[in-house]
């Protein structure tokens, strides 16, 4: 049973990055016609035999108001980010203090793993040095890091991005991991440091009381 | 009225992506190591081509043009990174790196 519906999945995901590739020719051509689709259809058949790979798995879920949160926040990440390398590059005291940091995300899914990666990326300052697929590790190298407690922040705004994403389009798999990891994060101490001890047990156990 | 707004937009968004790739041309000289390099050789012209591509669509408005940029826009921000990546990785396993510009390195920590 399990197996009859992990190939139904099988064949959703291939159908939906098969029609992605038809939307990327016809966004090509800029044409939205038969003809594009037609041909679309035949490109996108050819490119799936000849450059074969294991299809990604989809999550089957989208939170299309998540999504437009994600990309617009992406965008503004972008800009700031932008302006910060740029100002560091024509400053005539940039000293340069880096870091490459390890930041074990708590998904365990290729989709997520990935998005993350280029997100993080497409921001100016940071960079994928390597991942390690099996701890979900990216390692990052990021510009301009000279304090624990920046490099520290870093990782924070990582592991937003990643909670951004699994909203938008995680798996149910992701979703529950993100909460018991922010439940987790919630009882540890110096995560919340303003908050007063008991406020804090006593959310922790209803958590705990929840599940 | 609307031809000002649009000069208005124009010179903004084409001053902005002259700028970032002003920045991205110096920092590519001015930084000191590769991989400090590829932030400076791949990053801020993305902000760049986003603003020149997206002044482009705002002037000449049609469907067209819009996904053509659209696509432009994608490829660049899908393939920039990967190549980012693939010349951080080499650099650093080659170790074309200076580590005195580092204040933490947990990737060399794991493999040695």
């Amino acid at each position: 049973m399990t197996t009859r519906s992990e190939r139904l999945n099988g064949y959703v995901s291939r159908l939906t990055l098969g029609g992605g590739l038809v939307l990327l020719w016809m966004l090509l051509w800029g044409s939205f016609d038969w003809r594009g689709l037609v041909t679309g259809v035949l490109v996108a058949a050819l490119v799936s035999v000849v450059f074969y790979l294991p299809a990604v798995q989809l999550s089957g879920r989208l939170n299309p108001w998540r999504t437009v949160l994600f990309f617009l926040r992406l965008l503004v990440d972008i800009v700031s980010a932008s302006v910060q390398v740029a100002a560091a590059a024509v400053s005539p005291r940039y000293r340069a203090s880096n870091a490459i940091l390890a930041v074990p995300l708590h998904t365990r899914s290729d989709l997520i793993l990935t998005w993350t990666a280029v997100a993080t990326s497409i921001v100016p300052g940071s960079l994928v040095v390597d991942i390690d697929r099996v701890t979900s590790t990216l390692y990052l190298h990021v510009l301009s890091m000279r304090t624990p407690e920046q490099i520290e922040r870093f990782r924070a705004s990582v592991f937003e991005t990643e909670r951004r994403i699994v909203l938008a389009f995680g798996s149910r798999e992701d979703l529950e991991r993100l909460r018991v990891c922010a439940a987790a994060t919630e009882k540890s101490p110096q995560k919340s440091p303003e908050e007063s001890p008991e406020s804090s047990t006593e959310t922790s156990t209803e958590k705990t009381g929840d599940e | 009225m609307n031809q000002v707004a649009n000069d208005v937009v124009t010179a903004v968004l084409v001053l902005a992506g002259a700028v970032m790739c002003f920045a991205a041309g110096v920092g590519l000289i001015r930084f000191p190591d590769v991989l400090t390099r590829l932030h400076a050789a791949t990053k801020p012209q993305i902000f760049g081509l986003i603003a020149v591509t997206t002044d482009v669509a705002v002037n000449n408005f049609s469907l067209g043009t819009v996904t053509l940029v659209v696509a432009i826009v994608v490829f660049q921000a899908l393939t920039a990174p990967m190549a980012a990546h693939l010349v951080a990785r080499a650099g650093h396993d080659s170790e074309h790196l200076r580590t005195d510009l580092l204040i933490v390195d947990e990737l060399g920590k794991r493999t040695g």
